[in-house]
């Protein structure tokens, strides 16, 4: 074994051998008698990721902090909503259908606002990987945050890489079964807080701590806060990189997003081949600076080996990148054998000519153009969205015949009070004349103009008898239309139809 | 079992043996852990067995250690929505009708209880909506009441009914006029009354015969139809000078209903449903369209 390789190899990682997931799958096959059929079901292949510092790695820290902090406080922000209104701001209130976002308050029915936020985050998507790769997967997916945090506590109580290797390999013994305790206990416990977190978001944040305690929670935030602390434990802490190559279809497509000028973890083979220990007192050449110490597999999340290209497994957290620098900067080698570059840019190294990046690119500008769209569309909806509205439901009884041969329709009105004060609204009918309205719970007599009150935050209900004289009536189906106006003027027209009988 | 499985020179592994345009499928092995999720699933339902109803028997089935039944709970949400509506139907009960009509909330709770209970009990003859059916069922809808139309009309006539044995049941119905041994009228006179009660609403086109009816009708009609045909819903009489004819407005259907009257009736609620049902029902058909 040459001295420059193994010496670092030895000091990182203790003698244990590096052998990426694929090559594991490979000898294990490879080892068993090849005339008989292979097994239906294969065993997985333990990953054990090693200790790396480096500026990808303060990146994934600093990242994973924002958002499990950003997780966990939100819901205790509180916003000033006046009274009868929760303070939490952010929340959504499903017993009250309400959703609430700092300054904004969505009801059920405007529900397309969320449909916009997952088209942005579809699109935002779409452009930080045509742009970077699988940041996304790397540095801000759920699995990956919690799979890293979840890992950090790992490797604090059974030790680096070899030190759990060999625990895993040693037979059952008190400590050995104490330290896996502690750290289930551990990932238990975080698994809890994090269901526990999300289930803030749905029930005021202060109110369900106190009563979560002492038992007096509903059924359904004792479930959700059970079912997501187990979903967590289970993912984080043993399904990790299976769902990201097993379960999650983001890998199996994001390839399409990517074109030769995305940056993406990449060997630069050119550079690297071909590779092997570097005996001491050796010259280095332009190539052949791989060493082959495998420090990049034994850093992978996911167990794979870089050198091999771009392959569905890989998040694209750039942690290789770390490990490999750490043993340039150790040989005297310049940085990112291993980089986050592109595929252009290499095909140029390789060929000695000057290296260009292109920024903007086809996919990158409509992916931009498109994101521009939709948020300039959500921001004005947003902006310019009505504060009242009013529903008109025809009766199922077509039309009714009144004793003076008038014909009286019924509808059923909602009306939508969007402010936090209770609103009057004057409502009369356009389009028929001589057309009455008969409003149930008012007066019984037919008037040309009604008023209408809705509650702070909420919606008037009324049933509505229509009014119409024989002579008025000149089809069978006539529109008409509702108009409401508000306490500053404001007019809504809603369209609907009057039903009459064809022949008379 | 196709024969040709072959070991792919790339990743090592076997292949299907399939082959599609050259395109052959790694027969790639399933996840252990795969398999130890249908283990569990199988473990669940044993666990399932055991907690709940599951093994149906000759006569009876496994009730289950938790001794859970979907008809307990269908009974329990039922009396958990009862003691939840408690204090609305204390309103309703302990208010006046004209109050329960204005107030908000007792209005919405008597309207969605009526409209219920009238779905169950009165939609079979009035129709749903209470738009009436043919045969003499009359339109709750409209603002023609052969009994009133005001709350407490109605409330009473739900209560006690039309022409039933109950004793406070409305009970005046209209003589045969043309059928018997003491026919009041012969068939000629009927035509004329007919020609007369037409005349109320503008159709009759036999100026002769409506003056021939004119006296006959006073005689014989108008003490309980009234001199202009308006009704007296304190004796059932419908109001004769209108558009609408419970058992039809033609001469024909006129000229039938004064020869041998159809009469009809309804139950009497009073027993059957409780008062703030009741009550419920009134406000819902105050409601229908042409309460008064």
């Amino acid at each position: 074994m040459a001295p420059d390789g193994s010496s670092v190899t030895n000091e990182l990682d203790g003698a244990v051998d590096v052998w990426s997931v694929r090559e594991q799958k490979k000898s294990a096959k490879a080892g068993g008698t090849s005339h008989k059929p292979s097994s239906l079901y294969a065993k997985r292949v333990q990953v054990y990721p090693r200790k790396v510092s480096g500026q990808y790695r303060r990146l994934k820290w600093s990242a994973l902090v924002a958002l499990l902090g950003l997780y966990y406080v939100l819901p205790w922000i509180r916003w000033d909503r006046g009274s009868n209104a929760p303070d939490q701001a952010v929340l959504v209130d499903l017993n009250n259908e309400r959703g609430y976002f700092f300054f904004i308050e969505i009801w059920p029915q405007e529900v397309y606002y969320l449909t916009g936020i997952l088209v942005m985050a579809a699109i935002g998507l779409f452009l930080a990987t045509s742009l970077a790769g699988r940041i996304w997967c790397g540095y801000a997916c759920p699995q990956t945050v919690w799979t890293d945090l979840f890992m950090w506590i790992e490797r604090q109580i059974e030790g680096d890489r070899s030190a759990r290797i060999r625990l895993d390999r040693k037979p059952f013994s008190a400590g050995k079964a104490m330290r896996k305790a502690t750290k289930h206990l551990c990932w238990l416990l975080i698994a809890f807080v994090t269901g526990g977190a999300w289930i803030m978001y749905f029930v005021d944040a202060p109110t369900v701590v106190g009563a979560f305690f002492v038992g007096k929670a509903s059924a359904e935030t004792y479930f959700f806060v059970g079912l997501f602390a187990f979903t967590t434990y289970l993912l984080a802490g043993w399904a990790r990189e299976q769902v990201c190559t097993y379960m999650c279809p983001w890998p199996r497509f994001q390839a399409a997003m990517l074109d030769e000028d995305s940056l993406v973890v990449t060997y630069n083979k050119f550079r690297g081949e071909p590779r092997g220990p570097h005996r001491k007192g050796q010259q280095w050449g332009e190539t052949s600076h791989c060493i082959d110490c495998k420090q990049c597999v034994a850093v992978c999340p996911t167990g794979i080996d870089i050198r091999d290209g771009i392959q569905l497994e890989c998040i694209g957290c750039g942690l290789c990148v770390d490990a490999c620098n750490e043993v340039m900067k150790k040989v005297g080698l310049p940085p990112n054998l291993i980089a986050f570059d592109t595929e252009r840019r290499m095909a140029q190294r390789a060929q000695k000519e000057p290296q260009t990046y292109r920024l903007i690119r086809p996919r990158t500008v409509l992916y931009s153009f498109l994101l521009l769209g939709v948020s300039t569309l959500m921001i004005a909806s947003l902006a310019t969205r009505d504060t009242e509205g009013i529903n008109i439901l025809h009766d199922r009884t077509l039309f009714v015949r009144l004793s003076n041969g008038a014909i009286q329709n019924s509808y059923d009105v909602k009306i939508l009070n969007k402010q936090r004060r209770e609103r009057q609204f004057v409502l009369n009918t356009e389009g028929i004349p001589g057309a009455e309205i008969i409003v149930v719970g008012q007066s019984i007599s037919p008037v040309p103009t009604v008023v209408l009150s809705a509650p702070a935050d909420g919606l008037g209900e009324y049933r509505l008898h229509v009014r119409v004289p024989a002579k008025a009536i000149t089809a069978g189906d006539m529109p008409i239309h509702f108009a409401m106006t508000d306490d500053v003027a404001r007019k809504i027209v809603r369209a609907t139809t009057f039903r009459a009988p064809q022949r008379r | 079992m196709p024969s040709n499985t072959e070991k792919d020179a790339y990743s090592g592994q076997a292949t299907t043996g399939h082959e599609w345009d050259g395109i052959k499928e790694l027969d790639t092995p399933l996840p252990r852990w795969w398999l130890w999720v249908l283990y569990a699933t199988i473990a669940w339902s044993f666990v399932y067995f055991v907690l709940y109803p599951a093994i149906p028997g000759l006569t009876s089935y496994s009730k289950g250690v938790l001794g859970y039944s979907s008809r307990v709970e269908v009974g329990n949400k039922i009396a958990a929505a009862r003691a939840e509506q408690g204090r609305f139907r204390d309103g309703i009960r302990q208010s006046p009708l004209a109050e329960i009509r204005t107030d908000d909330q007792l209005l919405r709770f008597a309207l969605a209880g009526g409209k219920a209970a009238f779905a169950d009990n009165c939609a079979p003859c009035h129709g749903v909506g209470g738009v009436g059916n043919p045969g003499g069922y009359p339109s709750l809808a409209d603002d023609a009441w052969i009994w009133g139309g005001s709350l407490e009309d109605i409330e009473r006539t739900i209560l006690y009914g039309v022409r039933n044995d109950h004793e406070d049941s409305r009970s005046s119905q209209m003589p045969i006029f043309g059928r018997g041994e003491d026919a009041v009228l012969t068939p000629d006179q009927i035509a004329d009354v007919a020609e007369f009660v037409l005349s109320m609403s503008k159709r009759s086109k036999n100026a002769e015969a409506m003056k021939r009816g004119a006296p006959l009708y006073k005689e014989n009609c108008a003490s309980c139809h009234g001199p202009t045909g308006k009704g007296d819903s304190e004796q059932g009489a419908p109001r004769l000078n209108d558009a609408i004819w419970i058992h039809g407005g033609s001469r024909e259907a006129i000229i039938a209903q004064i020869t041998r009257p159809k009469n009809g009736t309804m139950p009497a609620w009073s027993g059957r449903l409780d008062t703030e049902t009741i009550k419920m029902l009134t406000v819902y058909v105050h409601a229908l369209g042409g309460g008064q």
